[in-house]
């Protein structure tokens, strides 16, 4: 899933600052999940923002609402009988629902609330860890099922580097080593000859190289 | 000859070759370049020019190569994967080889993080096995990356680096392998202190048959202190340093360390002459170029031969 | 300055704190008026919704009270509670209210003293802090 952390407090009291009437909406997928832009947080981040003008004997108005998905225009349209009664949407979705919303609503400013970090697992409760960079031609099935782009801090195809110390990444201790972990994979999978095997120089165009992407599903679109 | 490099030459004639390196300055300070490659120039049969090395940024490799090149010397440029895409990388290629320039290595580069712009995205759209068929690829089919044909193709003898202290200790002779598979010359060998884990090592690459197939020159660097030893063991990733190392350089008075130090170098010098595949010494004096010459004198590798 | 008699909400637990202001009422315990208890089946059914709401609505001070560490009748519901009033700490520091209106307290259902020692001193923390941000905004606001 696409992961996501709110943003500082005072950064989104900065953006509606000249705003009076806030559209605050949540996105019931991944930041949902990840905790940083469902319902709950919603309330939340209303609730702070209330003490903030509270605080300042200032009134803002704030209508809460979490869509089912905010990267779908067929959801972002449920906004759309609220929109004119409001100065500034504040949307707590990962940067796709942003301009899904921005898109559609041409007259009214859309701030995000939270940084989009990127497509990630949960670990445990409360962990998240990057997981895949989609880069458009996924090598997994060669790799062992772990990924050299994202896992790897200098997204070797050939590594491990010299850097590699105790079976951790050179950029910190606490990064498993993605290399140590291909190897050990493939070792448990009886696969350690493909070890030796070149993998060539990537074509990063599926990836986002070759310009934004797009999908174009002709039995659906 | 597949190339007009000296140190080509020199592996081929059998005898033991001698490099070292020199750091670029960190500003516009071309005397200093000189400086450092002067100190080294009869010692020596290649200079390396580290790129932005541990990620900090220094005149570019190339650029204090050409200035190494123009005194008559040769140097042996570095090129890490950390700031240059592929385009970057042949165009400097061709850059370097249309002055003179024909010894280079291929490297990753240490993370940005370790620098002074941590902040910075770092590159890596190849990798370092990547860069050395690429090179190949430039120098024997005359072929750009990308498939066209090269006006003119630089002819790189190519070398890369290797770490047998990295972890997992399994992988490092089949990540040489993998080197040599895309075509590398020759290979400059992380910092040796572990010489008991390096003869390991090189007994692997022996079994194998790679010697016959590669040039590897051990790398050895003199500790100036007991400070150094310390620090290299604690904060340089892919170090081994064994304890009796730093336990013999605190067993010396602080004046004395450096040229206990520099015994030290000599010794393992010595010592790794003996070992089967080992083809000559790249020797890394951090910041401490003009010992280079002592060093390559007391352990019996001077004078250089003439090629 | 004027007296001021804060308005304070403690979450507290069924099974001990609850219990705990229940033994110090029949013990004949005081311990301040200002505090209004709400009970809760657990602490760790506290969510940070409901503090900020609390303090929203106007209080001057909250508080979850919870069993004792590794006495929690839900296993963990305690340690949670904390957590969430840790990030409501958190949150008023950013928004430049004074964390310490919010706080977590552990006690077991037998502690009724502590229970009044700690509304008693919570009451004079929060009486230091002065009148919640909500009143002395509007008031602010009012004089402006
Ligand atoms: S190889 Fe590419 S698509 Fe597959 S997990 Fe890695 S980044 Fe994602
Ligand atoms: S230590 Fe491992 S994960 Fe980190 S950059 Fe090197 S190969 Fe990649």
């Amino acid at each position: 899933m696409i992961t996501a952390e709110q943003k500082p407090i005072q950064e989104i009291i900065q953006y509606i600052a000249p705003y009076s009437r806030i559209l605050l909406v949540g996105c019931n997928e991944c930041v949902t999940v990840c905790a940083a832009g469902g319902r709950k947080e919603v309330g939340l981040l209303a609730s702070a923002l209330h003490l903030s003008h509270l605080k300042q004997g200032k009134n803002i108005d704030i209508r809460e609402i979490t869509l089912e998905r905010q990267c779908d225009p067929e959801y972002v349209e449920e906004l759309a009988p609220y929109i004119d009664g409001v100065d500034a949407v504040v949307s707590m979705a990962c940067g796709c629902g942003v301009q899904t919303i921005a898109g559609r609503f041409k007259k009214t400013p859309v701030f995000p609330a939270v940084n989009t970090r990127f497509m990630g697992a949960s670990l445990s409760q409360g962990v998240w860890a990057e997981r895949c960079k989609g880069c458009g031609d996924c090598v997994l099935g060669i790799t062992g099922g772990v990924c050299p782009v994202a896992r790897c801090s200098k997204h070797l195809f050939n590594g491990p580097c010299g850097g590699t110390s105790h079976g951790q990444c050179e950029v910190s201790q606490d990064i498993d080593c993605a290399w140590r972990l291909i190897w050990e994979r493939l070792k448990e999978l009886g696969l350690e000859s493909r070890y030796e095997e070149l993998m060539e120089a990537k074509d990063w165009r599926p990836g986002g190289a070759g310009g934004p992407g797009t999908i174009i599903r002709e039995d659906l679109a | 000859m597949k190339t007009d490099s000296r140190l080509e030459k020199v592996l081929a004639s059998g005898e033991l070759a001698v490099t070292s390196e020199c750091g670029p300055p960190r500003g516009c300070r071309p005397e200093k370049v000189k400086e450092k490659a002067a100190l080294l120039k009869d010692h020596v049969d290649g200079i390396n020019v580290t790129d932005n090395q541990t990620a900090m940024v220094r005149m570019s490799s190339c650029t204090a190569g050409i200035l190494i090149k123009q005194m008559g010397l040769d140097p042996i440029i570095q090129m890490v994967s950390r700031d240059r895409n592929r385009l970057a990388m042949q165009s400097e290629i061709i850059g370097a080889y249309s002055f003179g320039i024909n010894t280079m290595l291929c490297l990753s580069g240490d993370h940005a993080k370790f620098g002074d712009h941590p902040m910075a995205q770092g590159v890596f759209d190849i990798d370092s096995v990547q860069m050395i068929k690429m090179v190949r690829q430039m120098r024997d089919d005359g072929l750009f990356q990308g498939g066209a044909k090269i006006d003119g193709p630089p002819k790189m003898f190519v070398g890369a680096a290797a770490n047998p202290f990295a972890d997992p200790f399994e992988l490092r002779v089949m990540r040489l392998a993998k080197k040599v598979k895309a075509g590398v010359d020759f290979i400059q060998t992380q910092c040796i202190f572990n010489l008991d884990k390096f003869e390991e090592w090189m007994k692997g690459v022996v079994d194998r048959g790679l010697d016959e197939q590669v040039h590897i020159l051990a790398g050895i660097t003199p500790m100036k202190s007991v400070g150094m030893a310390r620090y290299m063991k604690n904060k340089v990733p892919g170090m081994d340093i064994p304890d009796d190392v730093i336990k013999r350089l605190e067993g010396v008075s602080k004046e004395q360390q450096p040229e206990e130090g520099i015994k030290m170098a000599v010794e393992s010098i010595e010592r790794l002459k003996q070992v089967k595949g080992v083809h000559g010494f790249h020797i890394m004096a951090i910041e401490w170029e003009e010992k280079v010459p002592q060093i390559v004198e007391k352990a019996g590798l001077f004078p250089r031969p003439k090629v | 300055m004027e007296h001021f008699e804060p308005e304070i909400v403690a979450f507290c637990c069924h099974y001990c704190a609850y219990t705990a202001a229940d033994m110090a009422g029949s013990k004949r315990i005081s311990y301040p008026s200002n505090v209004k208890i709400i009970r809760v089946p657990c602490s760790g059914k506290v969510d940070a919704i409901h503090l900020m709401k609390a303090l929203e609505k106007g209080a001057d001070g909250v508080y979850v009270a919870g069993c004792l560490a590794g006495d929690c009748h839900f296993k963990n519901g305690n340690v949670r509670a904390e957590a969430r009033v840790n990030r409501v700490k958190k949150m008023l520091t950013e928004l430049g209210w004074e964390p310490d209106r919010v706080a977590m307290f552990n006690m077991s259902a037998g502690m009724g003293e502590a229970f009044a020692r700690i509304a008693k001193e919570f009451t004079e923390t929060i009486q230091k802090l002065g009148p919640s941000p909500v009143k002395t905004g509007a008031v602010n606001q009012a004089a402006s």
